[in-house]
């Protein structure tokens, strides 16, 4: 089955746009990336660089209209989802791609008990019987840490606590041991210390499948601790991308270091907590250069003109830059 | 949910007895007498007629006797109707009015719900445009002018259904009054049922439906349509009351012997103890369906606790 050099995904060059009143909003604007078997991989990115949406199309899932995937190939086992048909796209939702969302308070559905919300996925998928898929909704809650599971299994959303709701939902996504498992932000809405046993519980689930994941958050933190390898994403582009330790140790972007400079560090002085100036542009009306310029301290001329080239620092470590070989000495430098 | 039924129930006193109150002062208001017609009366028969209606006595005796009448559910005799009670009157209208509100009900939730659906299942498209045109009109057209438009063009014209006349349920003549009425009621639900379900369709929830590999029918089956809903039941509460308890302009316009059309002639007629009866027995009506409406709520959204 591993075709595409142990590729369970390869996207190239995707396109997402939305249209709107105010034009073409470019949210995705030619992303290229891979997913290895049993690979955890990290997307950073400000709010509102395409993370979501890049993702949501992975499994088509944007709302059409207004968005549309203008162009590009996404590969899932050596099948263009973009040509499957919608019944054979249904049958990869839910089984072989599962998705995590952000917000649990509003991801599961209020009116329904949180057993037929479970069951439906395998009654779906595997054929299960009513009776299979009960045991079976019982048995994921269990495994995901819910207490006196088959008590709880027939409660409705609304009596589980946030931290009980998203284990509900990764254990819906897990119901029928998907291979890509795509978490988008999945503990940014849950309390500190909720956060870190919900990335345990993905990561000993993985272990345990073998599934790859992809998972998106705002939290270098997080990045650092879970995942093999990491792209960062800013207007719709893959600005960097990189092993783990690389992009941490070495990052090969003016972006890339803002971010990593406006993580807090302990050891530092309080008080001066860094923020890269500026907003992100408006995605209906990009800039001719590097979307990122006017906000880039190290910016100069000809990144307000042309549009900034993929440079590659090493087999694994890519960065979109003018200055992208510069920026990798200094930081190699400062090590 | 005891309690709140009981504290819903003890409300509606209070209610019926402004209400009640209201009306009784705007019949008094009002200027002429149930017998004031073009003649003028001898005032010896005026005299007799006020005393044996107990008109003579002091206006707060005359009130309180409208209040010990309602507390007991009886609302006396008709002035007009001689040796009719009210009640009997509200016992013979009813059906005639509660057949005709039932079936304009049904018509209207299944037509304003299907329309509303597909409307909102492809916004703006044609068939949004179409239906959201339709609910418009049945908005705006007033149902005077509808009642006898149809009448016009299906039983004058066309000769399909009779113009006037009642034949009770299942009839034929039914079925043009029944049209008539639920227009403008299909307009209001499929107008509820696009918002609602729009909203609902764009909603988290309804993604992870779609995540977990459901087709597009199941989603909106199993996930949507409860959510989606939800604004219709509360509406179609008040609706159903409003519905069946005097249906005033369309029993006129196709002269049915209901609530509605006694209570018109009963306003003519100053007569009263049935416009008491009527309107105490509508408002009744409205606050219970609208209890039942908040009761079901809790059945329908299993996060509403009374
Ligand atoms: N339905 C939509 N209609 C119009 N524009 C949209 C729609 N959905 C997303 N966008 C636009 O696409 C861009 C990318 O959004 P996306 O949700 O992918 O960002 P994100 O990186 O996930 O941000 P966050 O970290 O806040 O989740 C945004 O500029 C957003 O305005
Ligand atoms: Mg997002």
């Amino acid at each position: 089955m591993s075709d595409d050099n142990g590729n369970l995904l390869s996207v190239r060059d995707l396109r997402v746009y939305f249209e709107t009143e105010d034009g073409s909003v470019r949210a995705v604007d030619g992303i290229s990336f891979d997913v290895k078997r049993g690979e955890t991989l990290g997307i950073v990115g400000e709010s509102g660089s395409g993370k979501s949406v890049a993702n949501l199309s992975l499994m088509r899932l944007i709302p059409e209209p207004p968005g549309k995937i203008a162009s590009g190939s996404i590969s899932f086992d050596g099948r263009d989802v973009l040509r499957l048909s919608p019944s054979e796209i249904r049958a990869l939702r839910g089984k072989r791609i599962a998705m995590i969302f952000q917000d649990p308070m509003t991801s599961l559905n209020p009116f329904m008990r949180v057993s037929k919300q479970l069951m439906e996925v395998t009654q779906l998928h595997l054929g299960h019987t009513k009776r299979q898929a009960r045991a079976h909704a019982i048995a994921m809650l269990e495994h995901v840490g819910i207490p006196d599971a088959a008590e709880r299994v027939d409660s409705y959303p609304h009596e589980f606590s946030g931290g009980m709701r998203q284990r509900v939902i990764i254990a819906m996504a897990l119901s029928c041991q998907p291979e890509l498992l795509i978490a988008d932000e999945p503990t940014t809405a849950l309390d500190v210390t909720i956060q870190a046993q919900i990335l345990e519980l993905i990561k000993q689930l993985k272990s345990e499948t073998g599934a790859s994941v992809i998972l998106i958050t705002h939290d270098l933190g997080v990045i650092a601790g879970m995942t093999d390898h990491v792209i960062v994403m800013y207007a719709g582009r893959v600005f960097e991308q990189a092993p783990t330790r690389e992009l941490f140790e070495r990052p090969g972007n003016p972006y890339t270091r803002g971010l990593l400079r406006s993580v807090p560090d302990p050891t530092e002085d309080e008080g001066t907590l860094y923020q890269i100036p500026g907003q992100p542009p408006d995605l209906a009306h990009l800039p001719p250069g590097c979307p990122f310029a006017s906000r880039c301290e190290r910016a100069e001329e000809v990144c307000q003109k042309e549009f900034p080239p993929f440079v590659q620092l090493t087999p694994s470590h890519q960065s979109l830059c003018h200055f992208a070989n510069e920026v990798y000495a200094e930081t190699g430098a400062t090590r | 949910m005891l309690r709140f039924i009981i504290r819903r129930v003890i409300v509606i006193v209070p209610m019926l007895f402004i209400i009640v109150s209201l009306t009784w002062v705007l019949v008094r208001l009002a200027p002429g007498n149930f017998y004031s017609g073009e003649k003028k009366l001898a005032p010896a028969v005026e005299k007799n007629l006020r005393e044996k209606y107990g008109l003579d006595k002091p206006w707060y005796v005359q009130y309180g006797k409208v209040l010990k009448n309602i507390g007991r559910f009886d609302f006396g005799n008709s002035l007009k109707y001689e040796g009719q009670s009210v009640n009997q009157i509200l016992l013979r209208g009813l059906p005639v009015s509660a057949t005709l509100g039932i079936t304009a009900y049904l018509i209207a939730l299944l037509v304003g719900i299907i329309m509303g659906t597909l409307a909102a299942l492809k916004p703006n498209s044609w068939l949004d445009y179409a239906s959201m045109t339709l609910a418009m009109l049945g908005i705006s057209i007033p149902n005077f002018v509808l009642g006898p438009l149809l009448v016009l063009l299906f039983s004058l014209t066309l000769f399909w259904f009779p113009p006037a006349l009642w034949n009770g349920f299942p009839s034929k003549s039914l079925v043009l009054p029944a049209l008539t009425l639920s227009a403008i009621y299909i307009a209001y639900i499929a107008r509820l049922t696009r918002s609602g379900m729009l909203e609902v369709m764009g909603s988290d929830y309804i993604r992870t439906a779609r995540a977990k590999g459901l087709s597009e029918r199941q989603v909106v089956t199993r996930h949507a349509l409860r959510g989606g809903l939800l604004p219709v039941v509360s509406f179609s509460g008040p609706a159903l009351a409003f519905l069946i308890t005097g249906t005033v302009v369309v029993e006129r316009v196709f002269a049915l012997p209901g609530l509605g059309n006694y209570f018109i002639n009963a306003c003519f007629n100053r007569d009263e103890p049935l416009i008491i009866g009527i309107v105490a027995f509508i408002a009744i009506s409205v606050l219970v369906f609208n209890l039942l409406v908040d009761i079901s709520y809790a059945f329908i959204d299993p996060r509403i606790r009374y």
